[in-house]
């Protein structure tokens, strides 16, 4: 196990097994968002109450869902650099956060858009929409750190314990519809208890849900094949990986 | 066609369902579209330096 970690956090091994790796998972990203958006916008029926509009659900929720995960594996891999110098854990930290942005950007936006036509308004002050505005700005921050001043792994730091900080934001986040009166429906799938939520729609959110996750691996391998050369353009393995590639 | 005309008016609510499907749209295809281009810059950029440039270490 040891070994094999070893052996997968070197940057060559990763940097070639990414490659072989990326359009196996951007082809099942591909087919789990045409299954998920077709089951959402065709096959699942209008809502009772809020007619076509909830549709919106099916991006607005596992982008939700993808701006909490991205966080803390930001955090995650984050403190690991921090503890273990570990190159790779800091890259994905650093190539994690663009990624995680643009799904809170998308939460907060497509909610906007939601909440326009539901709530008649694009905004309020309440306690979801204000922690997860929040989230956005920890990660410009963390986004900020990263490209300021010229050792990487300074910036690897500096963002790391910044991100780490921010974690009390997330169960905040979590938990801000049950502590607080908002405006903002409460959870809709739990792991506790049966959703409220009927199949017809339920699957169709699980799948985005799904596909997000693959989208954002996609994503990442990418990011961080392109961070690595970057970083380690002075190594040696740089010039056989690229033999190969031509 | 009806059905199709009906499938995006969604109910009234075309603007919202299609504005935000259509920035999402745009968003995550950014976030591979740009690291794809970036990933093909430096690949070519790193593999046309001359063997023995300075920043290169021999083996």
């Amino acid at each position: 196990m040891w070994y094999w970690l070893h052996r997968f956090s070197s940057p060559a091994y990763f940097y070639r097994f990414a490659g072989k790796a990326t359009p196996w998972l951007a082809a099942i990203t591909g087919l789990l968002l045409l299954a998920g958006l077709y089951g959402g916008l065709v096959l699942a029926p209008a809502d009772y109450q809020q007619g076509d509009s909830y549709r919106i659900i099916f991006i607005h929720v596992p982008s939700a869902w993808m701006s909490l995960f991205i966080y803390v594996v930001m955090a995650a891999a984050g403190g690991i650099g921090l503890i273990w110098h570990i190159k790779l854990a800091e890259v994905v930290a650093a190539c994690s956060a663009p990624i995680g942005a643009s799904f809170t950007f998308i939460a907060l936006a497509t909610g906007s858009l939601w909440g326009k036509p539901m709530w008649g308004t694009w905004w309020v002050w309440d306690a979801r929409l204000t922690s997860e505005l929040i989230l956005l700005f920890l990660y410009f921050g963390v986004i900020a750190l990263q490209s300021a001043g010229e050792d990487k792994r300074t910036a690897s730091r500096a963002s790391a314990i910044l991100a780490l900080v921010g974690m009390i934001n997330i169960p905040i986040i979590h938990f801000s519809v049950e502590w607080w009166n908002t405006l903002h429906q409460g959870a809709t799938v739990s792991k506790m208890g049966a959703p409220s939520i009927h199949t017809s729609m339920l699957v169709p959110l699980l799948i985005m849900a799904l596909a997000c996750k693959f989208y954002y691996a996609t994503s990442l391998l990418m990011r961080a094949r392109a961070e690595l050369l970057e970083r380690e353009h002075n190594s040696n393995w740089i010039r056989d990986a690229l033999k190969n590639h031509g | 066609m009806d059905n199709l005309a009906e499938f995006f008016h969604m109910g009234g609510y075309a603007f919202y369902v299609w504005g935000s499907y259509g920035l999402a749209a745009v968003m995550l295809s950014y976030n591979i579209i740009g690291p794809l281009w970036r990933l093909r810059g430096l690949q070519r950029r790193l593999s046309l330096r001359p063997a023995n440039s300075p920043g290169v270490s021999k083996p």
